[in-house]
């Protein structure tokens, strides 16, 4: 029998064989559907060999193909990777076979960080494998020289690809993918990517989409034949009708990309961390499980601590330093840190020197942390497959088995750390449903696409729905999104002098001037990065007492918005202290540490940054329901449940629980959902609008994973006493009909959602650090610019895009549709005299968490009384 | 929209040099003793402005601004109405106003005098605007002007755009506000698209040397917010 590496050039199997390895048998697979001119997805658990199973068609292709060849050649192989960090890792393992094997092949990166020199060289003279980032082949894409630069390009690496594909860094990609497709047709796609839910979505998003073949547009009126688009550019844009071609549903092997899985070895060996001691209801420290923490880092090679937040990061950090008497190497590592800081603890980790590191979803991504033996994820795990590849990092030879811990911080996060245990048993995914493309990245890339070429709409139509994400795009929108590029696309024509992009005479859209491709390259990319803010330490003056003088240090820094919602006074927690936030002064956040022992008013900003996945939560809900799942929880949550069940009840799997009860001289209403907080946080907010017109007199509310607690001066109970039809209707669905459009209106989240499209799709131009005083009359504010639009142009297609984004994002208004669908006629409503059991743990953030309320006139209210507090003092 | 409207208390008096002033819940102010109606900074033709430079802004912020004005005019029906200056976003701004909003804007002013008092973004503004054009002008014990000037008397004036900004509890709001200290009043911004500067900022103090109350608009109503709690952005 031949061995397996006969396919290989001599010179690779002499370079496998002179390092003792056999090419793994997907590895050879990635090479031959290369050779058969075929598209991948690879999934393959970490450790797998997937990055060199990636490039070694091209290595191969690239040798066989030799130096020789004297004439100017465009790009091989482009590989992108979602953080530029990956890319110049993975350029630095690529140079080991190049130069082991003397093989005549260029590898470079491109990234923000690239000298100009080297750009304009890089496309002069291309290299024959280019590593680098979404955004960067978005720039490269929109280039005059583009359609020589690809031409030859016969290779796209995705790395990554189960996390590119969930934002809409993946929808640029997707069309960006569609547009290389156009200008190189030999060219093949290899994803590679974690295990996911829906490879399907992945393997779609790989390949063009086709579509039905559009009716034929010169024949509608009867004037029958015609030989196709020399026909079609002549007619005027809008008598284009609409194509009705629905994407290729079930459409056959061509329109997905083949499929390689390489199972994982061993299964994980992963537990919970149970300790003796009770753990408290709420909260997200941990604190009582940090000794045994330390003790499992002390008793391996090298651990990585998972944390959901960056202040979970600051505070594990410092409590295993407490008790580090050993001095062992323990790092963070987290967004807040400055870079050069997070590059040393990354040089360290990979040579070797590190016992441990504090992470948050930094160190989520595929860079090879060399022998990490063990993972502990502090706090709630949110998803199952995001546990899952957090786990893989802790093991690099597949054959092992990855070793891991589950760390609760919580009770109710011993519910979820036992379901996502359940959920790794079964090997049960929850990655998203894959995306619709957006409208505020489609215009993003119309505009980029002007700037390379000029285009036919017809044809950019097409190639935009080759794109999976946007392969159900219809001709309207498509045109929305062109109109809006050029002029704005209002009703009220007012912009066409000075439309972006124009159409000539030849039937070809162009970019209008240079200035606005600058404009492009400025604005491209979709990540909106909140402003951010740095934090310093006030001393107290010596000449004036009372006077706090920005003359410390700075400790890191925190969300701008975050800052704006505090008043000089508040203690909040920062770098693992509390602190008194003083005032703003030069840009900076000016604050004092406070006296031992004080606790924070606003301690924690975006909680948990990803809600807990809508799978989990239903094992969540199965398990509370059912009390012979009980058993299998620590005796301190069964003992806890039995007394929920004594005083109130558990609530079945599709049930809400809602109590109410009296206490200190309000009325609270509680309820569980499940649903994750962003929801939690746009129920709240609707019911305290519901509560308001019905006269119950709202106070505040506050949501957390698990469920909300709104408070009353009110007698909610009461009145559900007196009409027995009130809670359902208080939770009724039509919530997301009026009520939600009258918030929306003045809602700040949607502000900000509505502020990232409008970025995005370039009505206005980013913000640069350090560009922002420009003064008010170079600025314009988005929340005015949302409050016009809305009133006057409702189905704009940017307010359409940012309704899109509340649906999934911030507001999380989809699943709250189908929570409040599910409980339908399920609502139990128990009146108590006390708190729950259950209840306390959400009644526990009331005071950790912001109260949410976006009613200016009740701000205001209550500030005015307060002069008039000072003046009858 | 009545029905609306009934709820809302649109008005709030406070005095000013001795004299009453009516402040409005659009951002106008009437000055019954001289049935005078100010308003400031209307920046007309800011969106068209911005979409010469590519940036193509909602094209409705002109309209947007002359329904507050509107409904402000109607509702004291004053014998003159004065313009305290930036009612232009530009000096195009004029050549650019759509024949619609023309046509509302000469609606407005029939039938009463109208002054368009200049400033920095509308040193000239051309005779087909109608209405009378001036730099500054006296009107009862008070200067009205587009820049407020440090040490002058009593004077109502535009250009800064306060706005405030109140956070109670972790909840902020941050709104249009006149600022007064009882003998000078900086009115906000009408204009649609215009931004705001907090009133906290240093180019307010020597204006307000005893200090000021800031007259916050709220959705419903006008609120008297004390200095102190006011906060920085």
């Amino acid at each position: 029998m031949p061995k397996a590496s006969a396919s290989l050039p001599p010179v690779f199997r002499q370079w496998f064989e002179s390092r003792g390895w056999e090419p793994r048998r997907h590895q050879l697979d990635l090479l031959e559907k290369a050779r058969a001119g075929r598209s991948v997805l690879l999934v393959a658990p970490t450790g797998a060999g997937k990055t060199l199973a990636g490039f070694l068609p091209s290595l191969v292709e690239l040798t066989e193909r030799g130096g020789k060849t004297r004439e100017k050649r465009g790009l091989h192989t482009l590989y992108i990777s979602p953080l530029k960090a990956l890319a110049t890792d993975v350029a630095r393992n690529l140079e080991t076979p190049v130069q082991e094997m003397g093989l005549p092949i260029r590898v470079e990166t491109r990234t923000g960080d690239t000298p100009s020199h080297k750009r304009a060289r890089q496309i002069e003279r291309p290299p024959d494998i280019l590593l680098t980032t979404p955004e960067q082949l978005a720039l490269l894409l929109a280039h005059r020289e583009a359609r020589e630069l690809f031409k030859d390009l016969r290779r796209v690496v995705l790395d990554e690809l189960h996390s590119l594909v969930t934002s809409k860094r993946g929808d640029l990609l997707s069309l960006g993918l569609a547009r290389l497709f156009t200008m190189a047709p030999q060219l093949t796609a290899v994803g590679l990517s974690a295990t996911v839910r829906e490879p399907d979505d992945l393997r779609r998003y790989l390949v063009p989409q086709r579509h039905e073949p559009s009716p034929p547009l010169w024949g509608r009126d009867g004037e029958g034949g015609g030989n196709g688009s020399a026909e079609r550019a002549d007619q005027p844009v809008s008598a284009v009708p609409p194509s009705l071609a629905l994407p290729h549903k079930g459409g056959g092997e061509q329109d997905l990309a083949d499929l390689v899985v390489v199972q994982g070895g061993a299964e994980a060996d992963i537990r919970m961390l149970e300790l003796d001691e009770r753990l408290p209801l709420a909260g997200h420290t941990a604190s009582l499980s940090m000794p045994a923490i330390y003790d499992l880092i002390r008793e391996h090679k090298t651990t990585l601590v998972f944390v959901n937040t960056r202040l979970q990061a600051e505070y594990t950090f410092q409590e295993l330093w407490k008790l580090n008497d050993e001095s062992l190497p323990i790092a963070l590592h987290h967004g807040s840190l400055d870079v050069s800081q997070r590059r040393r603890v990354e040089e360290a980790m990979i040579a070797g020197k590190l016992k441990a590191v504090v992470c948050t979803a930094t160190l989520d991504l595929g860079i090879d942390w060399g022998d990490v033996d063990l993972v502990v994820n502090v706090g709630a795990p949110k998803g199952a497959s995001r546990i899952m590849q957090r786990i893989g990092r802790s093991n690099h030879r597949m054959d092992e088995p990855s070793k891991a811990y589950l760390v609760p911080a919580n009770r109710f996060e011993i519910l979820e750390c036992r379901a996502a245990l359940d959920a790794v048993h079964e090997a049960a995914q929850d990655t998203p449903d894959a995306r619709t493309g957006a409208l505020d990245v489609l215009c993003q890339h119309i505009l980029g696409m002007a700037c390379a070429d000029p285009f036919r709409l017809e044809d950019l139509y097409e190639e935009v729905r080759s794109a999976a994400p946007y392969a159900g795009l219809t001709w309207e929108d498509f045109e929305a999104a062109v109109a809006f590029v050029a002029t704005g696309g209002y009703a009220l024509r007012a912009y066409e002098r000075f439309a972006k992009i124009v159409k000539g005479n030849d039937g070809l859209w162009r970019v209008r001037d240079a200035r606005v491709a600058q404009q492009y390259r400025l604005n491209v990319g979709t990540i909106v990065e909140s402003t951010m803010i740095k934090v310093r330490v006030g001393r107290s003056s010596r000449s004036k007492p009372g006077t706090v003088l920005p003359r410390g240090r700075i400790l890191g820094e925190i969300e701008e918005y975050f800052a704006e919602t505090m008043t000089p006074g508040d203690t909040f927690l920062f770098a693992g202290e509390v602190l008194r936030f003083e005032g703003i002064h030069e840009d900076e956040v000016i604050a004092v540490r406070t006296s031992a022992g004080t606790e924070p008013k606003i301690p924690s900003y975006e909680g948990g940054k990803f809600p807990l996945s809508t799978f989990l939560a239903a094992r969540v809900r199965a398990i509370l329901a059912d009390p012979f799942e009980w058993d299998r929880l620590p005796p301190q949550m069964t003992e806890w449940l039995l007394q929920q069940r004594r005083r109130s009840v558990v609530p079945g799997p599709r049930d809400l629980l809602v109590e109410t009860f009296p206490r200190a001289g309000r009325f609270y209403m509680t309820c569980f959902p499940f649903e994750g907080r962003l929801a939690h946080q746009t129920l709240g907010m609707l019911l305290t609008r519901r509560l308001e017109r019905a006269r119950l007199k709202p106070l505040g509310f506050v949501a957390n994973d698990y469920g909300i607690a709104v408070y009353a001066s009110g007698d909610i109970a009461a009145r559900a006493a007196r009409d027995p039809g009130f809670m359902d209707e208080l939770f009724s669905e039509d919530m997301l009909g009026d009520d939600l459009e009258d918030w929306l209106a003045e809602s700040s989240l949607m502000k900000r959602t509505f502020r990232q499209c409008a970025v995005i799709a370039g009505l206005i131009e980013r913000r640069f650090p350090g560009q922002e005083k420009t003064g008010r009359q170079v600025t314009v504010s988005t929340d005015l610019v949302y409050d016009v639009l809305r009133k006057h142009e409702p189905d704009h297609v940017l307010l359409r895009a940012a309704r899109a984004d509340a649906a999934t994002g911030l507001l999380d208004v989809r699943r709250l549709g189908m929570m409040l669908s599910r409980i339908r006629g399920r609502i139990i409503h128990k009146p108590l005299d006390r708190v729950s059991p259950l209840s306390v743990s959400v009644m526990l953030e009331i005071g950790r968490e912001r109260v949410y309320s976006d009613n200016a006139d009740e701000i205001l209210a209550e500030a005015e009384a307060a002069l008039l507090d000072e003046a009858l003092a | 929209m009545t029905a609306l409207l009934k709820n809302k208390q649109t008005t709030h008096e406070i005095g000013l040099q001795g004299r009453t002033a009516v402040l409005d819940l659009t951002g106008a102010m009437y000055l019954p003793d001289e049935d005078a109606l100010l308003v400031a900074d209307l920046h007309f033709e800011k969106g068209s402005s911005f979409a010469r430079r590519g940036m193509m802004l909602p094209p409705y912020d002109t309209r947007e601004t002359l329904i507050a004005l509107s409904d402000a005019v109607q509702r004291y029906s004053p014998r003159t109405v004065i313009a305290l200056g930036d009612s232009f976003h530009d000096i195009g701004g004029p050549e650019r106003l759509g024949d619609e909003e023309r046509t509302t804007l000469e609606g407005v002013q029939s039938g009463r005098d109208w002054i368009w008092v200049t400033g920095n973004h509308d040193r000239i503004l051309p005779e087909s605007i109608g209405g009378q054009v001036v730099e500054e002008m006296e009107l009862g014990p008070l200067t009205l002007r587009h820049e407020p000037q440090e040490g002058a008397g009593a004077e109502v004036a535009g250009h800064l755009h306060p706005v405030g900004k109140v956070v109670m509890r972790g909840r902020s709001t941050r709104r249009r506000c006149f600022l007064t200290d009882g003998s000078r009043c900086i009115m906000p911004a009408l204009g649609a698209y215009a931004g705001g500067l907090n009133a906290c900022d240093a180019v307010f103090k020597p204006l307000f040397p005893k200090g000021f109350t800031a007259h916050l608009i709220g959705t419903e109503r006008i609120f008297a917010i004390a200095k102190a709690m006011l906060c920085r952005d």
